[in-house]
C-alpha cells in the first residue's frame, strides 16, 4: 500500500527521488495512458471527437495528422494544460497508470511533474540556465542544494548541453541558440524525472542540424520514458515512432482514424485515408 | 516619366512636400525641446545663486525668505514614503489580479479598468479634497503626513495600476504555459517569471508615479498642511516641497530666490529618485534571473 501512496495524484508534496526508472523495454505493450472516448470542444465548437487509444509505457507514440485536427489539443488533454483556455470542454476517461484523470479530483501539480511537456516554440524562462532547472526544483520540494545541483547537472548531461554550458550556468537562456533553447526545455522536464513526456512539434521550429539532434536525443529517451509526439515530419515520424495515431478532420471536428503500429501504418494502412495521407497524396 | 528609377524620388512635388514634412517634425521636436531647456535654464540661473548646503539643511526663517527648506525635505520624502509602502504592493496585488485572474472581457474587471481609467484623469485637488474628508476628518489623522502619503497613494494608484496590468499582460504567454507545464503553481509563476518579465514596466509606473507625487501641491494642502516645522512623527503636519514652492511665489514677497532654490531642488530628487528607482528594481530583476 505505502508503494502505491507516492503515486497517486491527489497527495502532493516532495517527490520521491528514486533511481531513475529503466522502463520496461520497449513494445511490450503496457498501456501508461488509457484514453478513452475523450472529446474536447471550445466553447460550442468541437473540434476533437470520441478518440480511445492507448500510449504504452517506454514507446514513442507519434501523432499525425494535418493542423487544426486537434492533435494538441489531444496532447494537452493529457496533462489538463487544456484548461488553461477556459472554453475547453472534456469528456470521456483518461486513465494514468489506472487512476482516472478527467472527472476526479487530481492535483496538478503533481500530475504535471509526472507528464512533463514540450512546446512547439522553446520557452526557456527569461533566468539564467541555472534557475531554468532550479525553479521547477524547488517548486517540487528539493531543498537540498547539492541534489539540485546534481540534478540539474544529470539533466543537461542526459541532453548533451552540459559540455557546452557547464563553464556558464549564470548566463541568461536566451542567450542559447534555437536548438540549445529546446534541449535545455527538455532538460527542465526531465530534471523533475517525470514518466511520460508530451511534444508538441519539438523540433518543426529548429533548423535542420539542431532539429536532427533533439531527434536523436528523443530515441535515446525511449524505454527510459513514454514519449508522445506530435510532428508533420511523416519521415520523423517513421524513423522515432513505435505507434503511430493519425488524426484527420471530417466536418471541421478532428478524429483518430487510425492507430496502430508505425511501420504498420505506414506501409500497410487500413484506411484509405491514411494511406493518402502517409503517401502524401492529401493533407 | 518614361524610366523610373531610383532618382525618380527627387521629382520637384515629392522634394517639397517631403522637405516640408521633415521641416515640420524636427521643428515640433525643436520647439519642445527648446521649452524644456527654457525652463530649465530659468532654475538654474535664477536658483543657482541662492543654494547652499545651508539652503538644503537649515529650517526656514521668515516665511521662507532666510533659512532653508530641511524640514521640508524630510516631510516630503516621508510623504513619499508612505505613498509608496501603500500604493506599490496594493497596485501590483490588483496589477496581478487584472492581468492573470480575470477572464479576458469580463465585465466585473472591464469596469474596474474603466473605473481607473477615469479616476486617473481626476484633478488632484478632487483627491486633495476626498483626502481630507476621509483620511484626516473620517479616520481622525487630522493633518500629517500619513494623510497626506495615502492621498497621494490614492491619486497615484490608478496609473499605477494600468501600467504593471499593460506590462504583465504583455509578457510571453509561452513562459506561463511553460511554468503550468512543469507543475509550477500559478503563484510562484507569477512571483518568479511573470513579475520579473514585466520589471520595465513596473519601473515605468513607479517612475511616473514618483514625478507625480513629489511635484504634487492640490492634494497635499488639505491633507498634509502647511506646517513648516521638523515633523516628529507621520502623524505631524508637514509641508511638501512642491507646496513650499507654491507659497513662496503666490503668498511670500521676496520669496522668489528661495522658491527658485527650492525648484530646483525638487528637480534633482525627482532625478535621484527615478535613478533609484531604477537601480533598485535593477537589482531586485537581477536577483531572481540569477540565483536566490
Ligand atoms: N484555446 C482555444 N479556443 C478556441 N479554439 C481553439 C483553441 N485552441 C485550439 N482551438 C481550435 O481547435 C482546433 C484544433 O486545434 P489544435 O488542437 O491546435 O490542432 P492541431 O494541433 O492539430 O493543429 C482548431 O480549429 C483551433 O482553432
Ligand atoms: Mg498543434
Amino acid at each position: 500500500m505505502k508503494a502505491e501512496s507516492d503515486k497517486t495524484l491527489v497527495n502532493s508534496g516532495p517527490y520521491t527521488l528514486g533511481e531513475i526508472r529503466e522502463g520496461t523495454p520497449c513494445c511490450e505493450p503496457v498501456p501508461h495512458l488509457q484514453v478513452r472516448n475523450l472529446s474536447v470542444a471550445y466553447g460550442q465548437q468541437s473540434v476533437l471527437d470520441n478518440v480511445s487509444l492507448d500510449i504504452f509505457q517506454g514507446c514513442i507514440t507519434a501523432l499525425i495528422g494535418p493542423s487544426g485536427c486537434g492533435k494538441t489539443s489531444f496532447l494537452s488533454s493529457l496533462n489538463k494544460l487544456i484548461e488553461l483556455a477556459p472554453a475547453a470542454r472534456l469528456s470521456g476517461q483518461v486513465l494514468f497508470d489506472g487512476q482516472e484523470l478527467l472527472g476526479a479530483p487530481v492535483d496538478v501539480l503533481t500530475l504535471r511533474r509526472r507528464i512533463g511537456m514540450i512546446f512547439q516554440k522553446p520557452n526557456p524562462f527569461p533566468l539564467s540556465i541555472q534557475r531554468n532547472l532550479e525553479l521547477p526544483l524547488k517548486e517540487h520540494g528539493v531543498r537540498d542544494k547539492q541534489l539540485r545541483a546534481h540534478k540539474i547537472e544529470t539533466a543537461l548531461r542526459d541532453v548533451g548541453l552540459w559540455d557546452e554550458v557547464a563553464d556558464r550556468l549564470q548566463a541568461s537562456a536566451l542567450s542559447l541558440s534555437g536548438g540549445q533553447q529546446q534541449r535545455l526545455c527538455i532538460a527542465r522536464a526531465l530534471v523533475l524525472e517525470p514518466e511520460i513526456l508530451l511534444m508538441d512539434e519539438p523540433c518543426s521550429a529548429l533548423d535542420p542540424i539542431a532539429a536532427a539532434v533533439v531527434e536523436e536525443l528523443i530515441q535515446r529517451l525511449r524505454g527510459r520514458y513514454t514519449v508522445v509526439i506530435v510532428t508533420h515530419n511523416l519521415a520523423q515520424a517513421r524513423r522515432v515512432a513505435n505507434y503511430a495515431a493519425f488524426f484527420w478532420m471530417k466536418e471541421r471536428v478532428g478524429k483518430l482514424i487510425e492507430f496502430g503500429q508505425c511501420q504498420q501504418l505506414f506501409e500497410t494502412p487500413g484506411h484509405a485515408l491514411t494511406a493518402a495521407y502517409v503517401s502524401g497524396a492529401s493533407g | 516619366m518614361a524610366k523610373r528609377g531610383l532618382e525618380d524620388a527627387s521629382t520637384a512635388a515629392g522634394t517639397i512636400a517631403e522637405r516640408l514634412f521633415t521641416l515640420l517634425v524636427w521643428g515640433a521636436a525643436a520647439l519642445v525641446v527648446a521649452m524644456l531647456l527654457w525652463v530649465l535654464g530659468d532654475v538654474l540661473v535664477m536658483g543657482l545663486s541662492h543654494l547652499s548646503w545651508e539652503f538644503i539643511v537649515a529650517a526656514p526663517e521668515d516665511a521662507g525668505r532666510r533659512g532653508g527648506i530641511g524640514p521640508i525635505l524630510v516631510s516630503t520624502l516621508l510623504i513619499l514614503l508612505v505613498a509608496l509602502a501603500a500604493a506599490v504592493p496594493l497596485g501590483l496585488a490588483v496589477a496581478v489580479w487584472l492581468a492573470e485572474f480575470t477572464r479576458r472581457g469580463g465585465r466585473f474587471a472591464n469596469s474596474i479598468r474603466l473605473t481607473l481609467d477615469v479616476l486617473a484623469g481626476v484633478p488632484s485637488i478632487v483627491y486633495g479634497l476626498f483626502g481630507n474628508a476621509f483620511f484626516s476628518l473620517y479616520l481622525g489623522l487630522g493633518f500629517s503626513l500619513l494623510a497626506g502619503g495615502l492621498t497621494l497613494a490614492c491619486m497615484i494608484l490608478p496609473v499605477f495600476i494600468r501600467t504593471c496590468e499593460a506590462g504583465l499582460s504583455m509578457v510571453n504567454n509561452d513562459w506561463r504555459r511553460g511554468a503550468l507545464a512543469l507543475g509550477m503553481s500559478r503563484t510562484s509563476a507569477i512571483w518568479h517569471i511573470l513579475l520579473p518579465a514585466a520589471a520595465p514596466a513596473i519601473v515605468a509606473g513607479l517612475i511616473l508615479g514618483i514625478g507625480r507625487a513629489t511635484a504634487e501641491t492640490a492634494a497635499l494642502i488639505f491633507t498634509s498642511g502647511y506646517v513648516d516645522r521638523m515633523p516628529g512623527s507621520l502623524l505631524d503636519s508637514g509641508r511638501a516641497l512642491a507646496v513650499h514652492i507654491y507659497d513662496l511665489s503666490m503668498n511670500v514677497s521676496g520669496g522668489d530666490g528661495a522658491a527658485y532654490a527650492s525648484a530646483l531642488i525638487l528637480i534633482g530628487l525627482i532625478v535621484v529618485l527615478n535613478t533609484l528607482a531604477q537601480w533598485l528594481a535593477e537589482r531586485w530583476l537581477s536577483r531572481r534571473i540569477l540565483n536566490s
